[in-house]
């Protein structure tokens, strides 16, 4: 069992073209790796009619109901985060409960609003009252504003995990470039806040250092946008736990975090 | 028969990386069927004159076949044609120059004299565009990525010149070759350690736009998880001899 906590979808309404190709490379690499599950997220059109991390609500809802069209079509394989604007409350307040209601497990904050700002709470209760994770976009180590985002670094995250310590947060791609190490020091000690190891970065020393800072059981195998670097840091943690260990890292944390029953052999 | 042409030894001065030992790197080889590295030594690259780590990395790969010294040229130094004749008197498969990280013009007139050189000596030379990710970097780690300009540049200034260039990404790497004659193309040759896979399949694209034979086998190692290239590899779908050639084939042709 293999689950995927960090993937995406295209679809049509989205400035790629080739977006059918995407989809389709994806679900192949992941029956080569041997995923079983991909949970994923849609953000909004991915740039076509609203930014990508500032999706307008009529794009959030438009890519949430592409990825329900995708877990409908393979409902075996594909679960799906609800993505919201919470600059948008009512809306994203809403689109949570239709989207769970509809069978998503999770909720996808991007870069739309620091994650220790208050619009986030009522965000954050609903995932409690619902019993899913929030998984929440993380540059590592944020010095200053980038374009296009409105980012938020671990310590941040971390405020927010602080206020809400029955929620579990997923602190997206550590691997997705900045300094992970400021990040894992700075979610070290908070229970609630789980490591997402997705992103391109394959950085000798980082799984090491994921390790050291929350331990086996506070990680959760992913991809984002590159597979293969996924592939590698599975491969290479294979080489460093046990059976048992990495079992955790490769679903068992995960089930424990998502609803019950997301998942086939949960 | 799987070659690194991309791996290091020693530390790294930004950050703590496991594994920089030649034991270690053994033992990452072994782990990931690797039968031979490629190395240089990744201290002196941040040395006023990293040609001083070149008798270690010597003395290193005369007590191990599995490596293969490439050593470190610094045009800028009065001693370089000393360097350059003492790796080709060596056998050496490379020699390496990182222009930006010896603060020198990528594209000046050291570099092109360097250039003309390698060509003559026969001898391929190997840059990288970057060491780690722009995004990750110490606050006071500011030295530039190479850009491709400098390689289009560097691979016009002299017929016999032959580089390798590693850590190069899609746009990188097409920029450059589509931005060369034939000729010109025919004597880059690009590791694969900085491509994306699946799903946006930049490195498929690039084996069908560019050709599978301008691809080599490197993986970055200890600074990047040598795991990655492998992956990257068993993601295609590869003919038998496309693999030989991209793990092993092609980085011979280059280095005999």
């Amino acid at each position: 069992m293999l689950v995927d906590v960090h993937a995406h979808f295209l679809h049509a309404r989205t400035p790629r073209a080739d977006w059918r190709e995407r989809n389709v490379s994806r679900l192949t690499a992941g029956a080569k790796i041997g995923i079983s599950v991909h949970v994923a997220s849609v953000l909004g059109s991915w740039g076509l009619t609203s930014p990508i991390y500032f999706p307008s609500p009529r794009d959030v809802t438009a890519g949430n109901d592409a990825l329900l069209a995708l877990q409908r079509q393979h409902p075996d394989l594909i679960r799906g985060y609800v993505c919201v604007n919470p600059n948008y409350a009512a809306q994203a307040r809403a689109e949570i409960v239709r989207c769970l209601d509809a069978g998503m497990i999770g909720i996808k904050l991007a870069a739309s609003r620091r994650a220790d700002d208050p619009l986030l709470d009522p965000i954050a209760a609903l995932a409690l009252e619902r019993r899913v994770p929030v998984l929440q976009h993380i540059w590592q180590h944020r010095r200053r504003d980038w374009p296009g985002q409105e980012a938020s670094d671990a310590t941040e995250l971390c405020t927010l995990a602080g206020r809400h310590p029955e929620v579990a947060f997923i602190l997206a791609h550590i691997g997705g470039g900045g300094d992970w190490l400021h990040s894992l020091h700075a979610v070290r000690e908070v229970p609630n806040v789980y490591v997402d190891l997705s992103g391109s970065g394959v950085d000798g020393g980082m799984l090491e250092a994921c390790l050291e800072s929350v331990g086996v059981e506070r990680l959760l195998w992913g991809t984002d946008l590159t597979m293969d670097t996924g592939w590698a840091k599975l491969r290479y943690l294979a080489s460093l736990l046990s059976r048992d260990e990495l079992a955790l890292v490769s679903w068992k944390n995960a089930a424990r975090i998502f609803p019950p029953g997301a998942f086939p052999a949960d | 028969m799987r070659i690194d042409c991309n791996a290091f030894l020693g530390a790294y001065p930004w950050r703590k990386v496991p594994g920089t030992s030649p034991d270690a790197l053994l033992k990452a080889l072994d782990r990931t069927k690797i039968d031979v590295a490629w190395i240089t030594h990744l201290p002196s690259l941040f040395w006023r004159d990293p040609t001083e780590g070149n008798a270690w990395l010597y003395e290193t790969a005369r007590k191990e076949k599995r490596f293969k010294p490439v050593p470190t040229v610094h045009p800028g130094l009065s001693n370089w044609e000393e360097v350059l004749s003492g790796a080709a008197n060596a056998g050496v498969p490379a020699v390496r120059c990182d222009p930006l990280y010896l603060g020198l013009d990528p594209a000046g007139g050291e570099m092109r004299v360097l250039a003309a050189a390698c060509g003559a000596a026969r001898l391929p030379l190997m840059l990288a565009v970057r060491l780690e990710d722009g995004r990750q970097r110490h606050p006071n780690d500011h030295v530039g990525e190479l850009p491709a300009a400098a390689v289009r540049t560097l691979i016009r200034s002299d017929a016999d010149l032959r580089l390798l260039v590693t850590h190069a990404d899609r746009g990188f790497i097409e920029e450059v070759h589509f931005g060369s004659t034939p000729d010109e193309a025919r004597r880059l040759w690009w590791d694969i350690c900085w491509i994306w896979g699946p799903p946006e399949d930049h490195f498929e694209t690039l084996l069908g736009t560019v050709g599978v034979e301008r691809f080599v086998f490197g993986t970055g190692q200890p600074l990047r998880l040598p795991d990655n290239s492998i992956a990257k590899l068993d993601l295609l779908e590869l003919a038998r001899e496309q693999r030989e050639a991209i793990e092993s084939k092609s980085i011979q042709g280059l280095s005999s």
